[in-house]
């Protein structure tokens, strides 16, 4: 990741001014821990949303509880802080009620995979027009370091001062195994392939499920730090059928060596759709569909 | 032996005391120290537990249920939004009469978002059919916690032990540790009459008809006003075995013939008792502890309000749309006496705000009202809102 000549703050600030991004900040400084990837995640959204060219009005980003809940706070759009684990059903919901809205998602391993489980398979089926950007850190944050569903096994934490012994989830696989329409991996230590990523996950009509690899520069000094992360990630191999739901499933399975690209990706109706369909089917008018998500 | 501890690392040693089998918990402001310090006991073998860091509060009581059910032991805690997300379980545990035992860290709820203390998650569930006991200190959440589980295994009812979340979780008190003999004297292995056993099988959480549903709720009812025995009985036993007394069903604090008594629920007992010993000029106040609030002590309440002529209540909760819960419970409880003193209802503290003790002395002010205060938030700041919401 080292440039290949200096990079001078002046210059690097002055680039990010004329890009247009900070148009999607808020003025809210964030408050994350210096090195947290959520930095790199929020200028990835900045930086796809202006690419797209979305206005501020048409975004709506969705936050549960834990580190992640802050993100709606610095973003220039819409935001809605919900309950812990509950961001998809909310989300589902603000897409069900204006399906012209870009609907961005995004929490932690604990509130997407612990407390709120139990709503990915169903977003993931009904194909919501929606992106869900999962930051796994392995651990629960927010409340200073304890155990998580993607923690890994021998981790040790305030919770699990006797390590933790749980088979931690491979949510690509599940996601890939409850239909999401487009699953894709990414890592906060390489800043721009995860705002490409990002900029495809929007744009995908359907619901995007992006993984995010980092560290918790606080609370885990030991397992996935950037060191650890820098030498395991990989790219997917050249070739990757991104169409081929078990060649994506089979990448998925590698753990220890996890791969960022783009996994799997389908077209086809969306809940709104679907809804729409029937409303068709029935002699109506459907709701118009438009927006960049 | 008394030691400078954390609320929380005092209730997590004392649990450990009481022996449980199975504990599953997950973490919340500001119950994780308890969590936390439980999981590192059992790390150190401290004491022999199946200790399990569950992916909800949901799931948290429904392991202890489960495990309550099969025969053990068990403890979790939780707070806030926790006890929303478990109160489908609270009410399955409790009419099922499951003795559980939990520690409430009091906090309050969404929406807005705070992670500071209140009562109102606890008073939330406060009609989930648990024995409900308020603690106005460490000290006192230690030897409640103790006696909840007796008074949990005697009556079939779960008992929550409800402590101020960071008011007390986060203090550090000189606390006195009991000894394990001492506990174990107190707390003899336990046995649950209708432990899941394959010689006897049964299901447990079947359908009920209306041909015994009011029964069965009936007797739940009756069973927690017959707990107030227990609850009284748990308390001498152990004040006998530890040398200390906090109360049964409730406190009273000050002069016996005072005209005037302020009742409150949990640590803002200790502010009102500085207060009183700090200002003798305010004249004679009698102070109410309510230590336990389900069940509801109409007679002991009765007995501690008689001779008033007003009583304040300051409760960290409220029903929007109805007012002070502790408040219209009271008047209900003192309706029935020939001299009912005229109850005065106010919430404060809620969010965190700060109960300072000159709240004392705007209670006692309150007091001189040509007619008594419905119900108000106290020390609401009026002025930071706009005209229609005030």
């Amino acid at each position: 990741m080292s440039p290949e000549h200096p990079v001078y703050l002046e210059d690097k600030l002055e680039e990010i001014r004329d890009s247009g991004r900070l148009h999607y900040r808020s003025k809210s400084l964030p408050t994350w821990c210096p090195g947290c990837g959520y930095y790199s995640m929020t200028e990835g959204v900045t930086w796809a949303l202006n690419e797209i060219g979305v206005r501020n009005e048409d975004v709506v980003v969705v936050s549960g509880i834990g580190c992640a809940s802050r993100f709606p706070f610095f973003m220039e759009t819409y935001g809605f802080h919900t309950l812990h684990g509950r961001t998809l059903p909310v989300a589902t919901g603000v897409k069900l009620a204006n399906d012209k809205l870009t609907v961005v998602v995004v929490g932690g391993d604990g509130d997407g995979f612990a407390i709120g489980g139990g709503h990915i398979p169903h977003v993931a089926r009904r194909n919501v027009d929606i992106t869900y950007l999962l930051f796994d850190n392995g651990i629960y944050g927010l409340t200073k370091g304890q155990v998580s569903p993607t923690s890994a096994i021998g981790f040790t934490t305030s919770t699990s001062p006797f390590e933790n012994h749980d088979q931690p989830l491979n949510p690509l696989m599940m996601l890939l195994s409850y239909g999401a329409s487009w699953v894709g991996q990414a890592y906060a230590g390489q800043p721009e392939h995860l705002a490409k990523m990002i900029r495809a996950a929007i744009e995908h009509r359907g619901f995007s499920y992006l993984h995010i690899l980092s560290p918790c520069v606080t609370f885990d000094k030991t397992d996935r730090t950037y060191r650890n992360l820098d030498f395991s990630v990989r790219n997917l191999p050249e070739g990757h059928d991104h169409t081929d739901r078990l060649a994506a499933i089979h990448e998925a399975t590698k753990v220890d060596q996890p791969a960022v690209g783009l996994y799997y990706v389908e077209k086809r109706p969306t809940l709104s759709d679907t809804l729409d369909e029937i409303v068709v089917r029935a002699g109506g008018k459907p709701a118009q569909q438009a927006g960049a998500g | 032996m008394r030691q400078a501890l954390e609320g929380s690392q005092a209730i997590a040693q004392t649990v450990a005391l009481c022996r449980p089998q199975v504990i599953a918990a997950y973490p919340i402001t500001p119950q994780t120290h308890i969590v936390e310090n439980i999981a590192k006991l059992v790390a150190d073998d401290k004491f022999e537990c199946d200790f399990v860091s569950v992916e909800s509060e949901f799931s948290a009581a429904s392991v202890v249920l489960g495990a309550a059910a099969a025969g053990s032991r068990t403890y979790t805690a939780s707070a806030s939004q926790g006890i929303l997300l478990m109160s489908e379980v609270l009410y399955n545990i409790a009419g099922l009469r499951i003795p559980v035992v939990m520690t409430c860290a009091n906090r309050a709820l969404s929406a807005p978002l705070s992670i500071w203390n209140d009562q109102q998650d606890s008073m939330a569930v406060r009609d989930a059919g648990w024995i409900q006991l308020y603690c106005a200190d460490n000290q006192e959440a230690v030897d409640t916690t103790i006696q909840a589980y007796r008074i949990a295994e005697r009556t079939e009812l779960p008992v929550m032990v409800c402590m101020d979340g960071f008011t007390l979780t986060h203090t550090l008190e000189p606390i006195d540790i009991p000894e394990q003999a001492q506990v174990d004297e107190f707390l003899p292995p336990y046995t649950f009459s209708r432990a899941l056993d394959s010689r006897n099988p049964i299901t447990v959480g079947t359908l009920v008809s209306p041909d015994y549903y009011p029964e069965a709720r009936h007797a739940h009812h009756q069973a927690l006003l017959n707990a107030q025995d227990e609850i009284i009985r748990a308390h001498e036993d152990w004040s006998a075995i530890s040398g200390r007394s906090c109360c049964g069903l409730l406190r009273t604090e000050g002069d016996a013939d005072a005209k005037i008594g302020i009742l409150t629920l949990g640590s803002v007992f200790g502010t009102l008792y500085e207060a009183r010993a700090a200002h003798p000029e305010l004249g004679p106040v009698r102070l109410i502890k309510l230590r336990a609030f389900r069940p509801f002590p109409v007679a002991a309440i009765q007995e501690a309000c008689a001779g008033l002529t007003d009583l304040v209540v300051l409760e960290r909760a409220l029903s929007p749309g109805g007012g002070g819960i502790v408040g219209n419970e009271m008047r209900a409880a003192l309706a029935e006496l020939p001299d009912a003193p005229r109850v005065h209802s106010y919430a404060v503290g809620l969010g965190g705000r700060d109960v300072p003790l000159d709240i004392y002395a705007r209670a006692l002010a309150a007091v001189d009202a040509p007619t008594p205060e419905r119900f108000a938030v106290l020390d609401a700041e009026l002025e930071k809102l706009p005209a229609a919401d005030r």
